[in-house]
């Protein structure tokens, strides 16, 4: 069950996508965020449909893996139009109790779920088709230009990475202690709130003391290998702009400037 | 309680690029009382296979029963079954979380519903058939242990909910000699003490030629040899293709017949070499 968070792994194949510029990529993903959020009715999504589905068609990674990516924030999605649906104001169509459904509701919460829908869609491709090392080392270089500001570019980065590195394997030893604790009784999926709240303990405590124990490897592992941060390291794999890259680049900026265009003029 | 696997597949993530085939067509049975040595290399589905035994892990396709329950039974509740089968994973002194030792070993009767009495009496027998001190170690926190220690209380903490099946995944990984030695002496005690089932998991020879009464060899997936070790021990090539070491005394036993001296091949404990090795000094001295 815990093998299906899709969020943060990287889906190994090649394509045109996956080739592209990690720091194209990272800025794309935020332009394209930001297009999201002005988008102002549901005709708009179209495009955004249309462009979502020419990215994923083109990345080769299959749909039903992508909205699997979906399942953990279904709760978020569900609470986001449910409170949109009951809280908007505008012309009454039902009246449940206490509560209200209008049509302007109903449209503002089919919109907002859309958009987080396409939220997360959109920025689950990006680690999708980036593998963390590449990832990390595009937000590496993006973040260079404030470095005179004092942001820790590469200690960023750097913490960025083991963080990715070690989703897949605290789940997998979660999903190991789950085992472990099941095979002596436990029970994680029954009882009320409290019990099960309880009954994550015997999960949560290993979990912690094992995550702290690998922290403490890791720092000593670096730290024999002369790990001491950004300066003078050289890379093996220097970042370069390819013709793909200022393709992509155009496409992504006639995507934006359309949406913006008819959404403000 | 008898084990029965039937034409066993276990496919992991399947449908996705990261889909990998771990068990391919696994049949085998296992006696009530046997006690089985389970062999094979990092990522031959040793592990894979064990959790089949207890119903954390269901069959992609094929068929387990344990004492004629089939785990994929609708009606069969998972739990009735843990409590017959005992797992105890790999390295399991990462997974104690509790204060005391008692508590930590008290946890699974705890699950079971058994009366505070029980428990107690349990946790007792458990901890000294592990060769450690109740009194002493009853009120310590487990993490003020050694990790030899350690691995020990969680040993306990399965072997106090009185399983009929007894699994354990490597348990002597990581250990040094003397403390292999020992926990491996407390789980032959407590197969010959209890006759309970006992699968042995391990990646050793040496660790499983002297204990069990059969050996299942396995290889990418598949069962590769079965039977007992002197049977096995005998397939010397074969083991050898698939990267399993023989246990020392058979390698002896195996140069020495290469170079001429005609020694009796199915023997592998040291104590049996040390004999045939003695009478054919004997034979040769009469001669």
């Amino acid at each position: 069950m815990l093998r299906d968070i899709t969020l943060g792994q990287y889906y190994p194949i090649d394509s045109i996508i996956h080739r592209l510029d990690p720091r194209l990529k990272i800025l794309a993903s935020f332009a394209y965020i930001i297009a999201l959020f002005i988008v102002k009715n549901i005709e708009t999504y179209t495009l955004v449909i249309a462009f979502l589905a020419s990215i994923i068609f083109l990345s080769k990674v299959p749909l039903k893996y992508i909205l699997k990516g979906l399942k953990p924030i279904l709760l978020i999605i569900v609470l986001t139009f449910g409170i949109n649906i009951f809280m908007t104001q505008g012309e009454l169509l039902y009246r449940v109790g206490p509560f209200k459904i209008t049509r302007e509701g109903i449209e503002m919460a089919i919109f907002m779920s859309f958009r987080l829908i396409f939220l997360i869609i959109g920025t689950s491709l990006l680690t999708l088709t980036t593998p963390p090392i590449e990832l990390t080392d595009g937000i590496e270089r993006c973040l260079n230009p404030f470095k005179r500001f004092g942001v820790p570019s590469h200690e960023l980065a750097m913490m960025m990475t083991i963080a990715l590195r070690f989703i897949p394997t605290l789940l997998e030893e979660t999903d190991k202690i789950m085992k472990a604790q099941m095979a002596r009784g436990a029970d994680f999926e029954s009882g009320n709130l409290v019990k099960r709240a309880k009954s994550l303990i015997p999960l949560l405590v290993p979990l912690f003391i094992g995550a702290f124990r690998r922290a403490d490897d890791l720092a000593m592992a670096m730290e024999a290998r002369c790990y001491r941060g950004g300066k003078n390291r050289t890379r093996m794999k220097q970042l370069k702009f390819s013709t793909r890259d200022y393709v992509a680049t155009a496409v992504v900026s006639g995507f934006v400037a359309f949406i913006f265009i008819i959404s403000y003029i | 309680m008898s084990i029965i696997v039937e034409n066993l597949i276990h496919v992991y993530n399947p449908n996705t690029p990261f889909e990998s085939k771990a068990l391919s067509d696994i049949s085998f049975s296992i006696e009530e009382g046997e006690f089985v040595g389970l062999i094979g290399h990092t990522g031959s589905g040793k592990s894979t296979l064990i959790q089949h035994l207890n119903g954390l892990l269901k069959p992609t396709k094929g068929k387990v029963q344990i004492n004629n329950l089939d785990i994929m039974d609708k009606n069969i509740k998972l739990n009735e079954i843990r409590k017959k089968v005992g797992l105890v994973f790999q390295y399991p002194e990462y997974q104690l979380f509790e204060e005391t030792i008692y508590k930590e070993v008290a946890f699974g009767p705890m699950n079971l519903g058994l009366t505070d009495l029980e428990i107690e009496a349990r946790v007792k027998e458990a901890l000294e058939l592990v060769g450690l001190n109740f009194e002493y170690m009853k009120d310590r926190s487990p993490f003020e242990l050694s990790g030899g220690q350690r691995r020990r209380i969680a040993i306990a903490g399965v072997i106090a909910m009185k399983p009929e099946i007894l699994i354990l995944d490597e348990p002597t990984a990581g250990l040094d000699p003397r403390g292999r030695d020992e926990i491996l002496n407390q789980i032959k005690e407590l197969h010959s003490k209890y006759k309970i089932t006992v699968i042995l998991v391990s990646h050793s020879m040496e660790d499983i030629a002297r204990l069990v009464s059969k050996i299942i060899v396995m290889d990418r997936g598949k069962i590769a040899l079965i039977g007992p070790p002197r049977e096995i021990f005998r397939e010397a090539e074969k083991l050898e293709k698939i990267g399993l070491g023989l246990p020392q005394m058979t390698r002896l036993v195996k140069k020495l017949r290469e170079k001429g001296i005609n020694i009796r091949d199915n023997v592998f404990t040291v104590e049996e070499v040390k004999n045939e090795i003695l009478k054919l000094v004997r034979d040769k001295k009469n001669a």
